[in-house]
């Protein structure tokens, strides 16, 4: 008698890379279709988002940011991502995926306007297909399930796409998601950054399963585990996401292994848990190192390209820091008529407090 | 006896009952290790092993879940969700799986469950981290909604919570965290649920509130007092649901004014609440309408307006002096 073979679904997966650590290229087949000024502005993106990053850090323990995920060591995942996609894709973030949404089109002063709860951060421009970023962990998932199946109602070839945490896929809503569009057979990707922690607990505390990829299985969708500190793997694999999404092939999950250099937060210590050896260990995958490692070889990049666009990050968030800062600041009258199209009697009566 | 602030309170009413019941379990996201986002429950793993003090994965149902499952196994646990705005994904659990247990297994089962949470505006921390749901929990039956003000009803409460064998939901404000310290006995003791406390006499007008919102009512009345010499009296709640309509209504008797004062949105909660009750067992004894002093009908902004948004002294202040002058 033969057995069910579930052993298939308990084998470990490797996950695909296409540059070694080294910058070499190791799996050719899945290298992505891209020219050399291509090259250069995914190179330019990461290196101008780390430097936001460590502005933003600083702007936080000024006072001058509110909440604020710091995303160092994840630039190829977010850059990388999003780069894969077609301005009429529509992305649902999660509180870490800021750059995801700004190299989207979403201005970065409102980022930061976001970040100060200030309401004009969410309000996105139009033409620019992005949420807000998302508090409740999964929540957004549903939102970009929803947005996929309204592409496919309106037979319109665009995607969704939506981003969450290793953390985030314990939660009812990843499975709800995945389900549904296995069900529906919806354009939508699903991006787990796997960057070991949820907070502080670890992604062994987070689930039994060998990857969160193997999880497709469940809902009938496809799904893949990447190194997430490999730009060119991250474009790979969420380009071909797309174009199956696009072909009414259905939903993707992709587990991208990565790694947060910095604490959760602004108000985190990752000493208490993680470990110098382990922080040694991912410094040395830095996705920005090994990208400026191919590109060098290929007299694409120069370390003087890299303090170039350095500089040029820091004046540009200066001035949209500014900006920020300059924003004409919330009233709560102006709160009161954001709730309802036509402000009713109770809440008109209510503003006289706040006069 | 020690001085605490109100964190290190509640962590000391934990390990106490920790240490007297070994049914007492603690979990939730990151309380283990590393002893929650506040550092709350700092040092229990240590101390208790992590059989009995466990970082949960991230799902608020499942945490919800598993202490209703726990509960009719006999276990006491103390739940925590991380912040107030991610009570909604445990919402089935705690309102209406744990808060019904007694009733639908007729007595067989109970939810000897605490859930905890913080809460509270300004802050300034981020969106949905903040709110002020306890409305929305006082009014499921078969709950207890607990609101400790200071450090040393926060122990009582929390010992009295863990010992109740129904649920209790026990908020804590992030302001008073740290806010100050006071004397807190070592030993363990307990203050009663349901039982509001008068913190300050007055004859010529009552103040009933509860949380911050204690603290930012004693500065309406210090003000009060020393420009108007108005005498206010003020009651701090401590449990929300249920009411203590009792203190309630002999501070009025004396008094024969109120205002209500709380954090959350105007409409529908726990102010309404006690206005209702007040009308029910106090009108004859009323000289004035009872004001609800509360934050607008409008989503909870977080940070860059929250401290208008959340009641001042001076809205209470005004608010006093309407009854006054009615
Ligand atoms: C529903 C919900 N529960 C809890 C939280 C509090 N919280 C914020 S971030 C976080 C950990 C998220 O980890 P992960 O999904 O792995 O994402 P990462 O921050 O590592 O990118 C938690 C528990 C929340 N925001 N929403």
């Amino acid at each position: 008698m033969s057995k069910v073979p579930y052993e298939v679904y308990t084998e470990e997966v490797e996950a695909l890379s296409v540059l070694s650590p080294d910058g070499e290229i190791i799996n050719k087949d899945m290298l992505p279709k891209l020219t050399d000024d291509q090259l250069k502005e995914i190179m330019y993106r990461m290196v101008f988002t780390r430097t936001w990053d460590d502005r933003a850090v600083n702007l936080g323990r000024q006072g001058r940011l509110g909440f604020y995920a710091p995303v160092s060591g994840q630039e190829a995942t977010m850059v990388g991502s999003e780069y894969a996609l077609q301005k009429e894709d529509f992305i649902a973030p999660g509180y870490r995926d800021i750059p995801q949404i700004v190299w989207h089109g979403l201005p970065l002063y409102q980022a930061f306007l976001y970040s100060r709860g200030h309401q004009h951060g969410g309000q996105v421009p139009d033409g620019v297909n992005v949420l807000m970023p998302q508090i409740i962990i999964g929540a957004q998932i549903l939102h970009a399930m929803g947005i996929a199946m309204g592409y496919k109602l309106k037979k319109q070839k665009q995607v969704a796409i939506t981003y969450t945490g290793d953390g985030g896929s314990s939660e009812g809503d990843f499975y709800e998601g995945l389900n549904y569009a296995g069900v529906y057979k919806l354009p939508v990707i699903f991006f787990v950054q796997n960057n070991g922690y949820a907070i502080t607990t670890p992604f062994s505390k987070q689930t039994a399963a060998l990857s969160i990829a193997h999880k497709a299985v469940a809902a009938g969708i496809k799904g893949v585990k990447i190194d997430g500190m490999d730009v060119l793997a991250v474009i790979k694999a969420v380009q071909e996401a797309a174009e199956r999404g696009r072909n009414g092939e259905g939903a993707t999950l992709i587990e991208a292994v990565t790694y947060r250099f910095r604490p959760h937060s602004l108000s985190d210590d990752a000493t208490k848990y993680r470990s110098k050896e382990e922080e040694g260990e991912w410094n040395a995958k830095d996705p920005i190192a090994r990208f400026a490692k191919y590109l060098e070889k290929k007299g694409l990049w120069t370390e003087e390209d890299t303090a170039r666009v350095k500089e040029e990050a820091k004046a540009k968030v200066n001035e949209e820091i500014k900006k920020a800062e300059k924003t004409e600041k919330m009233t709560i009258p102006g709160l009161i008529d954001s709730m309802f199209e036509t402000t009713p009697k109770h809440l008109e009566e209510q503003k006289a407090d706040f006069k | 006896m020690a001085q605490m602030n109100m964190k290190e309170a509640i962590r000391d009413a934990l390990r106490v009952e920790l240490k007297r019941d070994p049914n007492v379990l603690l979990f939730g996201e990151d309380v283990g290790h590393v002893g929650g986002v506040f550092r709350a429950t700092e040092g229990l793993q240590k101390e208790f092993g992590e059989e009995r003090v466990f970082d949960t994965p991230l799902a608020e149902s499942a945490i919800g879940g598993l202490a209703v499952g726990l509960g009719i196994q006999g276990f006491r646990p103390v739940a925590e969700i991380q912040f107030v705005g991610f009570i909604f994904e445990a919402l089935d659990q705690m309102a209406i799986q744990a808060s019904r247990m007694r009733y639908r297994s007729g007595g067989r089962y109970n939810s000897p469950i605490v859930f905890r949470t913080p809460f509270g505006g300004g802050v300034k921390a981020a969106e949905l981290h903040t709110d002020s749901l306890e409305g929305l929990l006082a009014q499921t039956p078969g709950i207890k909604v607990v609101v400790p003000s200071n450090p040393y009803d926060a122990k009582g409460l929390m010992i009295a919570s863990i010992r109740d064998n129904d649920p209790v939901f026990f908020m804590e404000h992030l302001n008073l965290y740290h806010a100050f310290r006071a004397e807190v006995p070592e030993n363990d003791y307990t203050v009663e649920l349901g039982k509001a406390n008068v913190v300050r006499e007055g004859s010529d007008v009552t103040i009933i509130t509860y949380g911050m919102m204690v603290h930012t009512s004693i500065k309406a009345a210090d003000e009060l007092e020393k420009t108007k010499g108005i005498k206010v009296e003020i009651i701090d709640l401590r449990t929300i649901s249920p009411i203590d309509i009792d203190t309630v209504v002999a501070s009025i008797q004396k008094t024969n004014r109120a205002i209500v004062v709380q954090e959350a949105q105007k409409s529908s909660g726990v102010a309404a609440e006690v206005i209702a009750q007040i009308n029910e067992k106090a009108i004859l004894h009323l000289e004035a309408p009872v004001l609800r002093v509360a934050g607008p009908d409008t989503v909870y902004p977080f940070a860059q307006i929250e401290d208008t948004w959340l009641p001042t002294p001076t809205r209470i202040i005004d608010a006093v002096n309407k009854v006054l002058e009615f």
